[in-house]
């Protein structure tokens, strides 16, 4: 139904293009997106914005995958259960990707779609890529 | 269905579009939207992801269980292992318990089970591989590689040289998956995916060994030398009890044949299983993988000053990281399930598809956000086109599950392709997995580590052609 949601009301919303922002290698295989401002962005959201929310979800990333007491833990009764509690516990990274899911959904839903941004979670680009879809909108700004 | 809309004010679950203002039947909006989760579309069984899945392997149960589409020899290494632990338990382990003490069986057992777990899970487990690019990534780097200046029709530079801890590292294009390869991830031919930190493609688990599985790989090779190791002392044990008193080795063997075979299946076996471990556990220790090691990535041949910038020169930390480090989540989502119109798509099924791309209301623009939104969340690894003109349904919900869902049956459930590539030069097929017994295990250190033509698959369409494309 229409009114669930605002884009909804949008007289003619299309995707007018996408954007990739991608993994910054520099500190090696460590899951980590580059922070550079894409330039087809710059009519519809504040740099620093953006940069707030890579750095976050960067740093989310990065917790994730730290290497410390916890995780070592982790690791350790895996290794000597043989890797079996692997079946029935979330590891530390799975928990982490819920919260960062949980977290672009929050930046979709008060920053991005306001804008007619769509940022998608990393994890269904198999972590490569953030991608910022734009949608054409001619009506902007029905609030949520 | 509207409730199902109605609920999922996240932007990217929207599962319908807007159908009131449609002109198409309502049933079909009916059967999308009964979809919800993507479970009851009358109209056709939704489809999982693993059923549209590019790389070469074979699914069952539903997603939860992946195999390559050969099983290498996978099950000759489960039968010589199950095979001399069987005849371990059943001639020697009496003896010995009677003469020696009852831990041995304990012992025995203990690592026999760490042997055959670690094993099905190296087997079982994704390796690490990276789904393909959508389409629209595909189109985006094209047009920045384009952008980089080379106008011509020669096929543009395929490579990118990133700085890594001070180090330059060439990231290569890989013209399957159409996305250039992450540092460390190299494409295998035999299962036709791209790998993250790619060690080799072993035969004898019948799957690559990357970064999810290596760890496993590891704990097995090493559970497997101990067990071999162990079973080989024992059985020298046994045999040399028995010869005792002047009776004879002969007499030994007659009275216990299966440590007979038990011992030539241990003798051949230990050294090159003993020395696969001690070549990991180097591995190990430098944070290299066997890839690496063998194209001499790091070792400085190119007479530049090169360490391995992966590494994190603590010998001990190298370990830790790579044995017991975080263990990241499988990036294919099997089990998800396909947004319903990717599978009226695929299955041409669903013939909402063409009227609504007919309605200029109906299409791409107010479905629009919706249509648009889902797209967005399209599972990578269909490679299907514009995502304007698809009339979403209902199935984008479980999508958004993706990482989560992927641990549920077991994160151990992948395995790839497993040909015997790196047994023969002719590659795949080779039908000599029959007749080579323990020949094989004695090659086995051999075959990990000096066949880098083998070990370290190369697509044999472009990736590595385009290493050789004239860089711009």
């Amino acid at each position: 139904m229409a009114e669930t949601h605002s884009l909804q009301d949008l007289q003619q919303p299309a995707v007018s293009s996408k954007v990739f922002v991608q993994r910054d290698y520099g500190s090696g295989t460590t899951c980590r997106f580059q922070t550079k401002f894409p330039s087809e962005l710059d009519s519809r959201l504040d740099k620093q914005q953006f940069e707030e929310t890579i750095q976050t979800l960067n740093n989310l990333y990065a917790e994730a995958e730290k290497l410390g007491g916890k995780s070592y833990l982790e690791g350790c009764l895996a290794c000597l259960t043989a890797y079996t509690i692997f079946l029935c516990m979330e590891t530390h990274y799975e928990k982490m990707l819920k919260k960062i899911a949980r977290f672009i959904k929050d930046q979709n839903e008060k920053i991005y779609a306001p804008r007619g941004l769509l940022l998608t979670d990393p994890i269904e680009r198999g972590l490569r890529v953030v991608e910022i879809t734009i949608f054409e909108d001619r009506s902007v700004g029905s609030g949520r | 269905m509207k409730k199902c809309e109605y609920q999922q004010i996240d932007p990217r679950a929207l599962p319908t579009p807007t159908p009131t203002p449609t002109p198409t039947p309502p049933h079909h909006r009916g059967d999308d939207d009964g979809g919800g989760g993507g479970k009851s579309d009358e109209l056709k069984r939704p489809r999982r992801k693993w059923e549209v899945f590019p790389g070469k392997n074979r699914f069952y149960c539903g997603g939860r269980i992946i195999v390559a589409r050969q099983s290498g020899v996978l099950p000759l290494t489960l039968g010589l292992i199950l095979v001399t632990s069987g005849l371990f338990f059943m001639f020697d382990c009496p003896f010995l318990v009677k003469h020696l003490t009852s831990c041995i069986p304990v012992v025995g057992g203990v690592l026999f089970v760490f042997v055959v777990i670690t094993l099905l899970q190296t087997s079982f487990t994704d390796p690490g591989i990276l789904p393909r690019a959508t389409p629209d990534e595909a189109a985006d780097i094209e047009k920045q590689i384009d952008n980089t200046g080379n106008a011509s029709y020669r096929p543009p530079p395929r490579t990118k040289e990133v700085l890594i801890n001070q180090q330059v590292v060439k990231l290569k294009y890989c013209f399957t998956c159409k996305m250039f390869r992450p540092p460390r991830t190299s494409h295998c031919s035999l299962c036709d995916n791209c790998v993250e930190r790619f060690d080799h493609h072993c035969p004898w688990v019948g799957n690559c060994v990357g970064k999810r599985n290596y760890r496993f790989f590891y704990t097995f090779i090493v559970s497997l030398s101990f067990l071999t190791a162990f079973i080989f002392g024992c059985v020298t044990t046994h045999l040399a009890l028995r010869a005792q008193g002047g009776k004879g080795l002969v007499f030994a063997l007659q009275e216990s044949p299966g440590s007979a075979v038990e011992l030539v299946i241990c003798f051949f076996s230990v050294w090159s299983i003993l020395g696969l471990s001690g070549f990991h556990t180097y591995l190990v220790a430098s944070n290299l993988t066997t890839n690496e090691d063998i194209k001499g990535s790091w070792s400085g041949k190119s007479g530049e000053d090169v360490t391995n910038p992966y590494s994190h020169k603590n010998i001990f930390i190298n370990c830790c990281y790579v044995l017991c480090g975080p263990l990241p989540p499988s990036l294919i989502d099997r089990r998800g399930f396909l947004p319903a119109d990717e599978s009226a798509q695929t299955s041409g099924a669903d013939i909402e598809v063409p009227t609504v791309a007919t309605k200029s209301e109906i299409n791409v623009c107010t479905q629009g956000t919706k249509g648009l939104l889902e797209s967005a969340s399209l599972p990578p690894l269909l490679s299907t086109s514009c995502p304007q003109g698809k009339p979403q349904t209902a199935h984008t919900c479980p999508d958004n599950n993706s990482p989560a869902v992927n641990s549920d049956p077991s994160p151990e459930l992948s395995m790839s392709c497993g040909a015997r590539r790196a047994a023969s030069p002719q590659g795949d097929g080779s039908p000599s997995h029959h007749t080579k017994t323990r020949w094989k295990k004695s090659k086995r250190a051999a075959l990990h580590v000096p066949n880098p033509a083998f070990d370290v698959p190369v697509s044999p369409t472009s990736p590595d052609a385009a290493s050789f494309a004239p860089s711009q």
